[in-house]
């Protein structure tokens, strides 16, 4: 709120909820179409791996993977990626972000890898995401799905599959949420209330 | 969780949330050894000087290595052909060591309280204690902890054996801190010339029949015997010690079905171990040596980032 100088008021509640961007359902219409969309790129599936990014692309990934099995019979080996360990910014961030776990099914040598994260917004997450897989082998090609592409960039980083275009101001943060972290499939618009602008993720 | 913590000279402080974290993160350090090309970005332009005064092979490379695994660059100062061997004060040290803008310190000094001393006069650097004196020696607690618990599971409630020369192991006081703090039941055994006298004020039992300390016991862990405390006359001889006190098939038989037998290394084979218990089944005290390097790469990871 305007005008709240409270310490305590500033960091226990920095954002506040402004817009529902996708549902429950919207959230499922646009995975399916994305699911469709690497099918007819790939032409197929075949040596297509999902990676999902920690944490929410993680599940992103499982659920692309799963309509996949049901649509095309075939189970996408998928696995999960952690950057942090890759962020450009880790020596100005006042605390040093929590580390997750990495798991990657098998050599990614020669393979279609699609890289699934929730927001794309600067592509600095992106960017490390790049380097953590040039360190693990190297892929015949990396493609890019995103639920929600909010603008923004900082590098010359483009989606080949995105959700939604949100357009929005520097000062709001896209929320996606997932019932398995948050209990609920939604997308919203938050806007800053206080606090400072160190924890926005990239 | 907010990392608290920019140095490491005991657990004394650290609450049992911080040491489980901590475990949890240094979980996906060692997936990292696992990868083709060892090596991630995240202490790019971080300057970790070893600082050894006291001789040193396993502790020293893990942490060069865990160093260098997560990019820092890794000085090793030693102390023969250094300063320090041409009288050289520690204080003069400390400010130099200030000057070279080291951002971490990992010391190893025969003298308790050096590691504490540095962390008090370096404004900028982490300190780590890789051991001082008889005193303590916390990241080797760090690589027990996070091995048994690996191979055990949850700690709370198990039962561990400590069983050698607890009264000059730094390595023992400091298992002691991080065990118990994780819930574990700890009895020491030994001689009793090689026992401190304050077993009771250390929360632990003390039995002077190994084989009494591992009956049922989850965790065998046996200290270094060095071979002049024979000629101290502390112990009777390296046979009769071997044989009451030292880690056999027929000792081992008497622990818990999943126990573990551990050891911080280097073995004196014969002697508080015999090899058909080093090379076993139960032993992990190779896992012991691969966890060394993960936990000191969480350990530089969480206490030298941010700004702080």
């Amino acid at each position: 709120m305007e005008g709240d100088g409270e310490v305590t008021a500033q960091t226990e509640q920095k954002w506040a909820e402004k817009a529902s961007v996708l549902g429950k359902e919207d959230m499922e219409r646009v995975l399916r179409r994305i699911a469709v969309e690497i099918v007819e790129r790939n032409k197929g599936l075949e040596r297509v791996i999902l990676l999902g990014i920690q944490r929410r692309g993680v599940y992103l990934a499982a659920r692309l993977r799963e309509m996949l099995k049901e649509a095309e019979k075939v189970k996408v080996p998928s696995g999960e990626l952690d950057i942090t360990l890759y962020r450009d910014d880790i020596s100005v961030l006042s605390d040093q972000p929590v580390v997750h776990s990495t798991s990657v099914p098998g050599d990614i040598t020669g393979k279609k890898v699609v890289l699934v994260d929730d927001v794309l917004f600067t592509g600095r997450t992106v960017r490390a995401a790049l380097d953590a897989i040039t360190d693990l082998g190297r892929p015949e090609r990396v493609q890019l799905a995103v639920l929600v592409d909010r603008g923004h960039r900082e590098l010359p980083i483009a989606a080949d599959y995105v959700g939604k275009t949100v357009p929005t101001s520097r000062s709001e943060n896209v929320e996606v949420r997932v019932k398995e972290l948050d209990g609920e499939d939604r997308v919203v618009i938050c806007e800053r209330t206080g606090g400072t602008e160190s924890g926005v993720e990239a | 969780m907010e990392w608290r913590h920019k140095n490491l000279i005991t657990l004394e402080g650290w609450t049992r949330e911080e040491l489980g974290f901590f475990l949890d993160q240094t979980e996906y350090m060692e997936e990292l050894l696992n990868r083709p090309i060892k090596k991630v970005p995240a202490l790019r332009g971080k300057i970790v000087m070893n600082c050894f005064f006291e001789n040193s092979t396993r502790t020293r490379a893990s942490f060069e290595i865990a160093g260098k695994v997560l990019s820092a660059d890794v000085i090793n100062w030693s102390s023969s052909g250094s300063s320090a061997s041409k009288g050289e004060t520690l204080r003069d040290t400390v400010w130099t060591l200030e000057a070279m803008a080291a951002d971490a310190v990992v010391v190893r000094h025969g003298e308790v309280g050096v590691p504490d001393y540095l962390a008090k006069k370096l404004t900028k650097a982490s300190v780590f204690n890789a051991g001082d004196g008889t005193n303590g020696h916390p990241t080797q607690a760090l690589l027990d902890l996070y091995t048994a618990r690996q191979k055990l599971g949850n700690l709370e409630g198990a039962k561990m054996a400590i069983i050698g020369d607890v009264l000059h192991s730094r390595v023992a006081r400091s298992d002691i801190q991080a065990f118990r703090k994780m819930g574990v039941h700890v009895t020491l055994s030994g001689p009793a010339t090689l026992m401190p006298e304050n077993t009771a004020s250390l929360g632990v039992g003390y039995v002077s029949d190994a084989r009494e300390a591992a009956e049922g016991a989850d965790i065998l862990y046996f200290l270094r015997m060095q071979r002049e405390r024979q000629e101290d006359g502390l112990i009777p001889s390296i046979d009769e010690y071997h044989r009451r006190w030292g880690a056999t098939d027929s000792l081992v038989s008497l622990a818990s079905p999943r126990a573990v037998v551990m050891h911080p290394g280097p073995m004196n084979r014969g002697m508080e171990i015999a090899s058909s218990v080093a090379d076993g089944p139960r032993s992990v005290i190779l896992d012991q040596v691969r966890s060394g390097v993960a936990v000191r790469m969480a350990l530089l990871y969480l206490c030298l980032g941010g700004v702080r």
